[in-house]
């Protein structure tokens, strides 16, 4: 009951803002937009096949991943304005208050990526194997709730929303930007090659490619083992932090 | 410090903030059915220890007790035994009333069957079951105070925590709150734990007043005590006989700074 008195909370707070609803598509489109239309034709004819197909994997992951530390803000909201007290004062253990909004806060994530992935079949795009698109989901929702976790826990330890905007900058955008959400690693010099081989992200993206468009650097076993590692890091580091809140 | 009666007692409490002592070793306790009123200057302890009290800051020294259960080992039971109205606001602005209501109600294990009931009573006691489905962002501040109030009773604690209640509230709101806090403590013999900066509400509604300054008690007992204490007319001179009429400067912390700034930013 409690978990989903918290998850309901966020989808309450979500159905409300329109603009956030717009705000989180209109990133990423934008990305597969230029990105796609810009590069596809260079792509192509270098040999390398549909970039849309490459790419709306990337971008899908890319939604989930900015969609879920942005979520993370909330817990700063919430921390500022005060409500996490009347969350804390409350005879519901930290752990259960986290995995409640937590849940909530993937939840509105993985919708926007679910839309990000249908608007891509405006642009071309199909995935390779219908049979595929569950695992594809469930992935996803891996990704966004550990990420959920992820950016509540820094929420808890930073002091303010410059704090966060800084972990952003240099922990997030970097995460995204060298992995393999959007050019295949093979072709990369070694030392991009290398770094985006290490970030995990990068396993995350290389295992929607396997089930959405056919394509894979890793190999599908491998990536979700890198997943499935990822998620309990993140989560454990998200539960720790957000354990040690003192208002 | 034991005593039998006491819904709340605080044994030696402590708390250091690096190399600051915010609260120095402070020990009282408080009986069932009591109204206790908790009154310092600006940055002399009150609300470090309301926060020590009500589980958010951990002690770092010293033992507490509510209604039986030892707050640091015992939180949970702890938490289902008081409730409490924060100084600052701390209600969900987007959601509307009732839903504020509806998740206190779960989180603190309100029977499904009453809860319903239990809202819509305290939601007309508090006079605002007109608003229950308003979005709690478009309410006025006294609304807003008035919702925690009602919040703060949702699950019949045994022990109600007031920081500053009617900071920043009309005359009117103000005697409504206090005429239904003293009608609460006698009809359910709730405990009351209030602190407030309006000295005569504190003289209207406490049993017993308790005055702290720099971490430490440095008065306690009944109003005619502290006045004969001190040989003062009324509380607000005894309080200033005790405390002295120099200003204090509060650390605004981070938080506090960011809140301010966005609240300018708002009313721009």
């Amino acid at each position: 009951m409690e978990l989903y008195i918290l998850w309901l909370r966020q989808i309450r707070r979500y159905s409300r803002s329109k603009s956030r609803i717009i705000g989180a598509v209109g990133q990423p489109l934008l990305f597969l937009l230029a990105l796609g239309y810009g590069i596809g034709s260079i792509y192509q004819r270098a040999g390398g096949g549909s970039y849309i197909e490459f790419l709306v994997p990337g971008i899908i992951i890319q939604t989930a991943l900015f969609g879920a530390i942005f979520w993370g803000i909330n817990v700063i909201w919430d921390k500022q304005f005060g409500f996490l007290k009347e969350t804390l004062v409350a005879p519901v253990s930290r752990l259960r208050i986290l995995s409640g909004s937590a849940l909530g806060g993937a939840t509105t994530t993985v919708f926007q990526a679910v839309l990000v992935f249908f608007i891509s079949f405006i642009l071309g795009f199909r995935p390779v194997n219908w049979a595929a698109t569950p695992l594809a989901l469930v992935v996803v929702i891996l990704f966004a709730f550990a990420l959920a976790c992820f950016g509540a826990g820094i929420a808890a330890i930073v002091s303010d929303f410059q704090g966060f905007q800084a972990i952003n900058q240099f922990l997030i955008f970097p995460l995204y930007f060298l992995s393999s959400a959007l050019f295949p690693i093979e072709f990369a010099p070694p030392a991009l090659k290398f770094i985006a081989s290490i970030n995990p992200v990068s396993y995350t993206v290389d295992a929607l490619r396997a089930l959405l468009a056919g394509q894979s650097h890793f190999g599908l076993g491998l990536d979700l083992l890198v997943l499935g590692a990822t998620v309990i890091v993140l989560t454990t580091f998200g539960v720790f932090c957000f354990k040690r809140i003192e208002a | 410090m034991k005593d039998m009666h006491a819904v709340i007692s605080a044994d030696h409490l402590t708390k250091k903030f690096k190399d600051f002592t915010a609260v120095d070793d402070i020990s009282f306790a408080v009986n069932r059915g009591e109204i206790f009123a908790f009154l310092g200057p600006n940055g002399a302890g009150k609300s470090t220890t309301i926060k020590m009290l009500t589980t958010l800051l951990r002690p770092t020294g010293g033992e507490i007790e509510i209604a039986g259960h030892n707050v640091l080992t015992e939180q949970d039971a702890a938490r289902s035994s008081f409730g409490i109205v924060f100084q600052d606001p701390s209600l969900d602005d987007e959601l509307t009333a009732y839903e504020n209501m509806e998740l206190h109600a779960v989180l603190y294990r309100v029977p499904r069957k009453e809860m319903k009931q239990r809202i819509t009573e305290l939601l007309k006691l508090v006079e605002l079951d007109k608003r229950q489905d308003g979005q709690v962002k478009t309410f006025s501040g006294g609304m807003k105070r008035r919702l925690e109030i009602a919040r703060g009773l949702l699950h019949h604690p045994h022990v109600l925590f007031l920081d500053e209640p009617t900071l920043g509230l009309d005359t009117q709101t103000r005697n409504l709150l206090w005429d239904y806090v003293k009608k609460l403590n006698k009809s359910e013999n709730m405990t009351i734990f209030l602190t407030t900066h309006y000295l005569e509400e504190a003289e209207m509604v406490a049993n017993r007043i308790a005055i702290i300054d720099h971490g430490k008690i440095i008065a306690s007992g009944t109003t005619p005590e502290l006045l004969k204490q001190t040989g003062s007319k009324n509380l607000e001179g005894a309080y200033l006989k005790l405390t002295g009429k120099s200003l204090r400067d509060e650390e605004v912390s981070a938080r506090e700074a960011f809140r301010m700034r966005a609240q300018a930013r708002r009313a721009r």
